[in-house]
C-alpha cells in the first residue's frame, strides 16, 4: 500500500491482485479508519463485498471487475467501477453513490434504502426488487441502457430509471413482469414498453411537471459522470410507471 | 348479506354479582360488552366474543364465565364444527382465511412420544439443590480441531461464539407483530436471564438498542429497517429463510398495522402493507445464500455469528447440510407448530413436518457428514415446558426457541386472533390504547420467572439423569424412549422404544 498526498485529500493505492475478498475490505477498513478520503483499487477481479461495511464518504475507484454485492449494506461511500459490476450491486444499500462506467448484473438495487445508483450501460434482472423509501431517504437507480425481466418487482419506494440510449428507433425495452407487486415509488422509462410487460398492479402516465423535475435533475447527474447530453436525452418521450393501490393485497383475505 | 356464522362462545353474566362497573367494556377489544344506561345493565354480542378470557379475568366481582357455544350440529367426524364455519367464512367473503400463533390441529405431539431416563442403582443421581449444574451453552461454528501452542495457550482461532446462560431463547417476533412493549419485556428478561431475544424482521426500535448485546437482529426478505448499525447492534444476525407456521410463503403486515412508530422502524410510508415477498429475491440457491452469509459477514466484519432459520419441510436435512456448508454459524429449524402473528389457515395447518422428526433427522445427518460440530442447531414451532426443552436437547439441538410460550407468560391465552389486531391483552398488536396493557417491568419480570422456573426444572431432569452439564446431554439420544411408536417413527429419531 503506498500514500500520496494530493492537494488536499489523502489517496490510497490499494493492489487488489490477488487479494481475498476478506483481506481486501479488511484493507480498505483500516484505511478509511485511518482517515483516506480517497482510495484507488486497481487489479480487482471479482472480490466480493468491497465497500460492504463502510460508513464514511470516501471516494472509492474501482479499476477492473468489482465481484457480486458490491458496495451491499454500505452507508456513504462514493464508488466509481471503471469497468462492469456483477450481480447485487447496491444490494440493502443506506446511503453514498455508485457509478459504474459500464453494465451490471442481477438484483441491482435490491431493497436499497437510499442512496443513488448509476450505471452507464444495461442491467440484468431483478432489479430495484423491494426498493424502498422512508421521509428524505429515497434511493436512485439510474440506467443508461435497458434492463431484463422483474424490474421494480415489490417496489416500495425510490425511483428507478431506465434512458434505453441504445435502442434502436422503434425498438421497446425488452424487460418483462415490470413492477409486480409495486406498491410504491415511481419508475421512469424513456422509450416505449407494452401493456403485457408490466405487472397488474403498475399504471401508465405521462410524466407531470413534478416527475419532470426530478427526471432533468437525475439524468443531469447522469449526464455528468458519463458524457452525456442531458437535454439531447430529456428530448425524448418519457413515460412513468406507477403504483396504481398502496395495499396491493389488502382484499386478499376473510378474518 | 346475512351472515351464517354462529357465535364460536356464550356470555354468561351472574345478575347477582355484576356491580355494572363497566371493566368488561373497556377490556373488550372485540365490542362484545356494552352498557345499556336506559336498563342499567350491561349487554353482550357474543358473535364477537373469541373465547380470549380478558373480561373474565378483570372482572372484579367474576360475574362473567365465557362457555363454548355448543353447537350441536349432527355429529360427522369429517364435517367438523370448524370445518363448516370456515366455508361459511369463504362463502361470504371469497377470501384466504387468516389466522393466528401455530397449528392447532391433532397431527402427533411427538414430545408427548418421548420419556426420558433417570439414574438408578448403578449410577447416582445428582442433587442439583447441593451440586453445580451448568445450563450454559455457547452458539457458533466449533472448530474441527484444537491446536494449542507451546505454552498451552490456543492456537486455533475460535468463530465467534454467543453465551447463553440457559438454552432457551425467544422466537423472532417483530415490531408491528407484537406491540413494543412485548419487544421491551422479552428484551429485559433475556439480559436478565442472560439469553437472546430476536427482532424478527420488523427493525430495531431505537428505545430497544440499549438490550443488543442480548438481541438476534433478523434479515428477512422485506430487508425492513436492516442497515449497517443495526446489523452491528446485535449479538447475532439472522437470515430468515422460512417460518414454521408459514413455509414457503412471504408475509404481508396489513397497512392498518403500520402505524407512525412502525413505519420509522420499518423505513416504509405509513399505511401501506409492509410486504415481505415469499423468497430473498438474491437467494435462489445455496452458493447465493453463502454469499448473503459472507456479505453479512464482511458488514459485521466476522464478530458475530450468522444464524439462519428455515422451515421444517421434507428436505430439512439435505438444506441444513447445505446450510452448514454455505457458512452459517447457527441453522434455525421452525416446525409444523411454530406460530405467527398472521398466516393463511391453509398453510399453517397442513404444510412442513413435525420439529422433532426434522430435529433427529438434521442431527443425524449432520454428524454423518462430520460437520455437526460447524454450526448449532436452534429448534422451535410448539415447546411447551422444560420437558419438552430437555428432550430437544437430547434430540440434538443446543437451544429452543419459544414464542407462544413466552406470550402466554405475557398474559396470552391463544385466542388466534392475533391476524386481527385487536389483542385484548396488548401483545399482538400495534392500537396504543391496547399496547398499554403490557407494562414492560411486570411483563419482563413474568417471562424471566418463566425461564427460571424451566431453568431448575432443567437441573432437576439432569440431575437426575445423573450428568451435571447440558452439553452431556446434548444429542445423547440414549436418554430417551419412545412410547406408542412405530418402527419407522423410533428409525427416524434415533431413539429405542421403551422397555428395549
Amino acid at each position: 500500500m503506498t500514500e500520496t498526498t494530493e492537494a488536499t485529500t489523502t489517496v490510497v493505492k490499494i493492489d487488489a491482485a490477488g487479494v481475498s475478498h476478506r483481506d481486501l475490505n479488511a484493507k480498505l477498513r483500516e484505511a478509511v479508519a485511518n482517515g483516506a478520503q480517497k482510495i484507488e483499487l486497481r487489479n480487482v477481479h471479482g472480490q466480493r463485498y468491497i465497500g460492504t461495511d463502510l460508513n464514511k464518504p470516501v471516494e472509492i475507484d474501482i479499476f477492473g471487475t468489482p465481484g457480486n454485492d458490491l458496495g451491499s449494506f454500505m452507508d456513504g461511500p462514493r464508488i466509481t467501477v471503471h469497468g462492469n459490476a456483477q450481480d447485487g450491486c447496491g444490494n440493502t444499500m443506506n446511503n453514498g453513490l455508485i457509478v459504474v462506467h459500464g453494465h451490471a448484473g442481477d438484483i441491482i438495487g435490491l431493497s436499497a434504502r437510499g442512496g443513488k445508483i448509476f450505471v452507464k450501460d444495461d442491467i440484468g434482472y431483478r432489479a430495484g426488487i423491494h426498493m424502498k423509501e422512508y421521509g428524505e431517504k429515497k434511493p436512485v437507480l439510474v440506467v443508461g441502457g435497458t434492463a431484463q425481466d422483474f424490474l421494480g418487482e415489490y417496489m416500495a419506494g425510490g425511483i428507478l430509471v431506465l434512458l434505453g440510449l441504445h435502442l434502436e428507433e422503434g425498438q421497446r425495452h425488452k424487460a418483462k413482469f415490470v413492477g409486480t407487486g409495486m406498491h410504491g415509488g415511481v419508475i421512469y422509462l424513456r422509450g416505449d414498453i407494452e401493456q403485457y410487460q408490466l405487472g397488474k398492479e403498475v399504471g401508465i402516465a405521462e410524466p407531470d411537471e413534478k416527475d419532470l423535475q426530478d427526471l432533468q435533475r437525475l439524468v443531469g447527474e447522469f449526464s455528468s459522470y458519463f458524457g452525456y447530453d442531458a437535454g439531447k436525452i430529456l428530448e425524448n418521450r418519457f413515460v412513468k410507471l406507477f403504483p396504481k393501490y398502496l395495499r396491493p393485497y389488502g382484499r386478499l383475505y376473510a378474518y | 348479506m346475512k351472515t351464517y356464522l354462529p357465535a364460536r362462545f356464550l356470555v354468561e353474566r351472574n345478575a347477582e354479582r355484576c356491580i355494572r362497573c363497566k371493566v368488561c367494556t373497556n377490556q373488550c377489544s372485540f365490542d362484545v360488552h356494552s352498557y345499556d344506561s336506559e336498563e342499567d345493565c350491561i349487554q353482550s354480542r357474543e358473535e364477537n366474543c373469541v373465547g380470549c378470557h380478558r373480561c373474565v379475568i378483570f372482572c372484579p366481582t367474576r360475574a362473567i364465565t365465557i362457555r363454548k357455544n355448543p353447537l350441536e350440529y349432527r355429529e360427522n367426524y369429517n364435517w367438523r364444527p370448524e370445518v363448516i364455519e370456515d366455508i361459511i367464512k369463504q362463502a361470504e367473503t371469497g377470501g384466504v382465511l387468516l389466522t393466528g400463533m401455530g397449528d392447532d390441529k391433532a397431527q402427533r405431539i411427538y414430545w408427548d412420544h418421548l420419556v426420558l431416563n433417570a439414574s438408578q442403582v448403578t449410577n447416582p443421581s445428582i442433587d442439583p439443590l447441593r451440586e453445580p449444574m451448568e445450563l450454559t451453552t455457547f452458539l457458533g461454528r466449533k472448530p474441527d480441531r484444537v491446536e494449542l501452542s507451546d505454552d498451552l495457550s490456543l492456537k486455533t482461532e475460535i468463530a465467534p461464539q454467543v453465551k447463553l446462560e440457559v438454552p432457551v431463547m425467544f422466537a423472532a417476533m417483530s415490531y408491528g407483530a407484537v406491540s413494543l412493549h412485548v419487544q421491551e419485556s422479552l428484551a429485559r428478561a433475556a439480559t436478565e436471564a442472560g439469553t437472546l431475544w430476536n427482532t424478527g424482521e420488523g427493525g430495531l426500535h431505537p428505545r430497544l438498542y440499549k438490550y443488543g448485546k442480548n438481541t438476534i437482529v433478523q434479515v428477512a426478505s422485506g430487508r425492513f429497517g436492516v442497515h449497517a448499525e443495526y446489523l452491528n447492534a446485535g449479538a447475532v444476525v439472522e437470515i430468515k429463510i422460512g417460518q414454521g407456521a408459514k413455509p414457503g410463503i412471504g408475509g404481508h403486515l396489513p397497512g392498518e398495522k403500520v402505524s407512525a412508530e412502525v413505519s420509522r422502524t420499518r423505513m416504509i410510508p405509513e399505511g401501506t402493507d409492509a410486504l415481505s415477498p415469499a423468497p430473498q429475491h438474491d437467494i435462489y440457491s445455496i452458493e447465493d445464500l453463502s454469499q448473503l452469509i459472507y456479505a453479512l459477514k464482511e458488514a459485521t466484519n466476522y464478530t458475530k455469528p450468522i444464524s439462519v432459520k428455515i422451515a421444517a419441510v421434507h428436505n430439512s436435512a439435505a438444506i441444513a447440510s447445505g446450510i452448514v456448508r454455505a457458512g452459517a454459524d447457527i441453522v434455525v429449524l421452525d416446525g409444523l407448530r411454530g406460530a405467527t402473528g398472521a398466516a393463511p389457515k391453509v398453510i399453517r395447518d397442513n404444510v412442513g413436518i413435525p420439529i422433532e422428526m426434522a430435529l433427529a433427522s438434521v442431527d443425524a445427518r449432520l454428524r454423518q457428514e462430520g460437520i455437526r460440530n460447524q454450526a448449532s442447531i436452534v429448534i422451535s414451532g410448539g415447546i411447551r415446558s422444560a420437558g419438552d426443552v430437555a428432550k430437544a436437547i437430547a434430540l440434538g439441538a443446543d437451544a429452543v426457541n419459544i414464542g407462544t410460550a413466552a406470550l402466554i407468560a405475557l398474559g396470552c391465552t391463544v385466542c388466534q386472533q392475533c391476524h386481527t389486531g385487536k389483542c385484548a391483552w396488548g401483545i399482538c398488536t400495534s392500537d396504543l390504547f391496547l399496547t398499554k396493557r403490557i407494562n414492560p417491568d411486570i411483563g419482563a419480570e413474568r417471562v424471566y420467572n418463566l425461564l427460571r422456573g424451566w431453568s431448575v426444572e432443567l437441573k432437576d431432569i439432569m440431575g437426575g439423569l445423573g450428568v451435571n452439564a447440558v452439553e452431556s446431554l446434548r444429542g445423547n439420544r440414549h436418554h430417551l424412549r419412545g412410547i406408542g411408536l412405530t418402527d419407522t417413527e423410533l428409525n427416524i429419531l434415533g431413539v429405542q422404544m421403551a422397555g428395549s
